[in-house]
């Protein structure tokens, strides 16, 4: 589309055909002129000419449109903002999180909550973390504070539960030891690099 | 001699019954799967091969659902009302002759129950009383939706009811008589025959009513969905509910065999195709019509289609009438 295509954008007047003009009819002359003219133009007939071809195709070439949902599953944008993910250190299968505490303010809807308290080794250890799914109006702002990328929101989009209870189950969400390898990365702050392999050195203590 | 035809009518009655009921669940499949083929949908597939069980389970469905009958209803009206349409539905096929006479073990049967020699005038008063049906309903059901369905009811099978009687005029008057055997031999001269070749206009008018009365999809004001939720059968659940729809699709097949018998040769030999197979051909080609216009045809607004009746399909019909008899006195003066 160049500049003068997208400055005279009047959709009505480019791809629609305007079927009704806007001159009424006055005389009954004129009405029955009208009323002859469609019944004698055939319309219907190209209605019922296009849904036999649509069935002609549908049962001969199988051009179905139908999602046999369960089963089939159509695919989720990229950025589309599911059930949220807590995801693992990739070294320890440890959980990510610091508990810092920013993603429980940020929300807005004050779903998530978080316990944490200073351990032996005085760092910052989570007790709790539950999300409430049945508050969660998955706006994203948790994903976007986390300094860790330690909360991060993933594709399930299928939420339905039997109980409240259902929606704050911490292990469903954090990514699972054995499927740790299969833990997919997002790029922001505090991602592991797609070189980091390269970069690692060793460190003094292990000479 | 008495009881032989006392039980052959019987049989012949219980026959109907259940072959109909049963046609009008499997149209119920048909209709979905033809709608769905013509939306590039796939339709019932899950029960059974090809979903044909989903006719099962709707019946399943039906049956076990509660009755429900709402507070403000008037209670016996609202009950009777699609006992009204499912009986007369099935009454109007009595004089209808589906299939030519055959024999079984040297038995002629002849498969219609009541050869009455006014057969089209019985099959259209019958049917014209379903509309008692919807309209109680309607008025019995203590909801405006139900109400104005029940209103249009009354405008919409009355106004038609004038369309196809005008319309079937003119080839009861070629025919001279009213008994549907009789119109059936009149065409049985072949495919030339037929009266559709003769009465064109009378065929589109009378199909185009037939569409109104059995209430099917250009002309569904009774319970158009988009405007009304259901319209007289809004507070309809169950087995009354689906009365109302055995009724309907028995009707579809009714006038759907009374267009292949007054219009299209009937049940004659055609060709080398035996009658009483030709005869299921046309009515099938009829049902894949009336699911075909449904797919493919919008739903016009009641005013339209008063207009329609009224203006256009009304005075044609009585064009085609006095066309027809000038034609058959000059013929009769000079013949």
């Amino acid at each position: 589309m160049n500049l003068e295509d997208l400055k005279n954008r009047n959709i009505s007047e480019r791809d629609y055909i305007n079927i009704q003009d806007n001159s009424s009819l006055e005389t009954p002359w004129q009405e029955f002129k009208q009323v002859f003219k469609r019944s004698i133009k055939g319309e219907l007939f190209t209605g019922l000419k296009i849904t036999f071809i649509m069935m002609k195709e549908a049962l001969f070439n199988k051009q179905m449109h139908t999602v046999q949902y369960p089963a089939e599953k159509l695919p989720i944008g990229p950025r589309y903002r599911a059930v949220h993910k807590l995801l693992a250190l990739l070294e320890s299968g440890e959980n990510r999180c610091i508990g810092c505490g920013l993603c429980e303010k940020i929300c807005i809807s004050d779903c998530i909550r978080m316990d944490t308290r200073i351990d032996e080794n005085s760092r910052k250890e989570v007790l709790e973390y539950t999300i409430n799914f049945g508050r969660c109006i998955f706006c994203g702002y948790c994903a976007e504070v986390c300094p860790e990328l330690a909360i991060v929101h993933g594709g399930r989009y299928e939420n339905a539960g039997e109980q409240r209870a259902h929606f704050v189950v911490k292990d469903d969400l954090l990514t699972p030891l054995d499927k740790l390898a299969q833990q997919q990365e997002y790029e922001g702050f505090g991602a592991v690099s797609p070189d980091a392999d390269e970069k690692i050195k060793k460190t003094p203590l292990e000479y | 001699m008495e009881t032989s035809i006392i039980i052959e009518t019987i049989v012949k009655a219980i026959v109907i019954l259940a072959v109909f009921s049963a046609i009008a669940g499997f149209t119920t499949y048909i209709e979905r799967k033809i709608l769905a083929f013509m939306q590039r949908r796939l339709g019932p597939t899950n029960v059974g091969p090809y979903g044909l069980l989903q006719i099962v389970c709707d019946g399943i469905k039906l049956f076990t659902k509660e009755d429900f009958i709402p507070q403000n209803a008037v209670k016996p009206i609202f009950m009777i009302a699609p006992i009204i349409t499912a009986a007369t539905a099935f009454i109007a096929m009595t004089a209808v002759p589906f299939f030519p006479e055959f024999e079984v073990f040297g038995y002629t049967i002849r498969p219609i129950i009541a050869d009455i020699n006014v057969g089209v005038l019985f099959v259209m008063g019958v049917a014209s009383v379903g509309l008692y049906g919807p309209l109680l309903a309607g008025m019995s059901s203590g909801n405006k939706w139900a109400l104005l369905g029940g209103a249009r009811t009354a405008i919409q099978l009355l106004s038609y009811e004038v369309v196809s009687g005008l319309a079937l005029l003119a080839p009861l008057m070629l025919v001279g008589s009213l008994s549907l055997i009789d119109i059936n031999e009149y065409q049985s001269a072949g495919f030339t025959s037929w009266i559709i070749w003769t009465q064109p206009l009378a065929f589109i008018l009378f199909v185009m009513a037939g569409f109104a009365e059995t209430n099917r999809t250009p002309f569904d004001l009774l319970e158009h969905e988009a405007e009304i939720v259901a319209g007289y059968a809004t507070e309809y659940s169950g087995m009354r509910w689906g009365m109302f729809f055995i009724g309907e699709y028995a009707n579809l097949f009714t006038i759907s065999f009374l267009i292949s018998l007054i219009f299209l040769g009937g049940y004659n030999d055609l060709w080398f195709i035996p009658g009483g197979l030709a005869i299921i051909l046309k009515v099938s080609f009829l049902i894949f019509f009336f699911l075909w216009t449904r797919a493919s045809w919008p739903h016009v607004r009641p005013d339209q289609l008063m207009w329609l009746c009224w203006k256009i399909l009304m005075p044609l019909a009585v064009v085609n009438i006095l066309l027809t008899g000038a034609f058959v006195m000059i013929v009769g003066s000079l013949g």
